[in-house]
């Protein structure tokens, strides 16, 4: 689509294959919720346990925040933070990058520790790294169906702007 | 983003413009409009003066196309200069931009250099704003001091040279009868603009035009 920003999609194969990961992650690590979340902020997936959680909003926010922590990595010389974590009286955060691309973000509370959360993430990281990899070298080799879903759809684009 | 999984569509789109232009007033307008069912919470990143700091965000629901639900995310960023590195973390992975000016004669050339800013923000990420969705909102139209449409199109909005050869034709503007988008300028190249409106967002005038004119270049540069 259009130039240089991110277009990238993912089959029902790619999505069991990260899902399942991270329902291991989660159990391994008892955290409550595990999410993970493109750069731009949206959504990939999310399992586990956030009831009452606003995840569209959740997802925008640990992107910016992200990316923010991004830059402060930068300015004091450093090429970024690899990972996360903030630290409440109940829940906790801990979030990390994969493939500079998408961010794992765990919510977790008292049942578990950060030391665990921490250990499993480096394995949790390298796995989805590959599986994203995959996802995004497919992209670039333009066999992703990505291209024609829309084809031909501009009666079915107008009508959606019948507000 | 497309995910097949769950037959969603996430697009990115940015309001853009200077300090005080009216782009949180376009939003908090989407957010007061539409179906509550449709959209999320309107997130602010503000300081306590309500100037934004970080940005404002808003999810709004469009409804389905070929069975995939379609999601916009609509974000603003701070217009102050002095909050460039926060403005161009917001534009990462974006997919369609409007840029809001601010019609008032004196800030003019604060318009200009935002608009020179985000061409700059976004050639550092690689994009190029000429090629994808990118839309004009010239705001503030009810305020005595508004600057005429053609100086801010002449300004804002002059155009760059299309170099594919296989796009020289003339392309009617269809916002306004009788303009062009795409069209043969008197040196002989052919020239195309972004598609501008007229808006008063305080009441909500041209805001939904604007929203409307770039999902639809959105959705259709995925087609």
């Amino acid at each position: 689509m259009t130039a240089g920003t991110a277009n990238w999609s993912f089959t029902q194969d790619d999505f069991t294959s990260i899902t399942d990961s991270l329902k291991r992650f989660l159990g391994e690590t008892k955290s409550r919720c595990a999410m993970l979340v493109d750069r731009s902020g949206q959504l990939v997936t999310t399992v586990g346990d956030a009831p009452g959680l606003d995840t569209t909003t959740f997802a925008s926010l640990t992107a910016a925040d992200y990316s923010a922590n991004d830059q402060l990595a930068k300015l004091v010389g450093e090429t970024d933070f690899s990972s996360l974590y903030h630290q409440g009286e109940k829940e906790s955060i801990y979030v990390a990058d994969i493939a500079r691309r998408l961010l794992l973000v765990t919510i977790f509370d008292s049942r578990t520790t950060v030391g665990l959360v921490r250990l499993r993430m480096k394995d949790e990281v390298e796995e989805l790294t590959l599986l994203i990899d995959r996802v995004f070298s497919r992209g670039r080799d333009g066999a992703a169906p990505t291209g024609h879903l829309l084809e031909g759809a501009d009666d079915e684009i107008d009508k959606l702007f019948n507000w | 983003m497309i995910n097949y999984a769950s037959r969603e569509m996430n697009c990115k789109i940015v309001y853009y413009g200077p300090g005080l232009g009216g782009k949180t007033t376009n939003l908090e307008h989407v957010y007061g409009k539409v179906k509550p069912e449709t959209r999320g919470k309107l997130i602010s990143l503000a300081t306590e003066t309500e100037r934004t700091l970080f940005f404002d965000f808003l999810p709004v629901d469009l409804g389905t196309i070929r069975g995939f639900k379609t999601r916009f995310h609509l974000y603003t960023v701070p217009g102050q200069v002095y909050y460039n590195a926060s403005r161009k973390l917001i534009l990462k992975n974006v997919d369609g931009i409007v840029f809001v000016g601010d019609s008032q004669a004196e800030r003019m050339e604060a318009n200009l250099e935002s608009m020179q800013n985000l061409y700059d923000n976004m050639s550092e990420y690689g994009y190029d704003l000429t090629q994808m969705p990118f839309v004009i909102q010239y705001n503030k139209r009810d305020l005595p001091n508004a600057a005429p449409i053609e100086d801010l199109q002449a300004a804002l909005n002059p155009g760059w040279e299309v170099e594919d050869a296989t796009k020289h034709r003339v392309q009617p503007d269809p916002y306004h009868a009788g303009q062009n988008l795409v069209e043969q300028v008197s040196g002989g190249e052919w020239v195309e603009k972004a598609p501008y409106f007229e808006a008063i967002a305080v009441n909500g005038d041209g805001v939904f035009d604007t929203l409307k004119a770039v999902s639809k270049l959105v959705l259709k540069a995925l087609a």
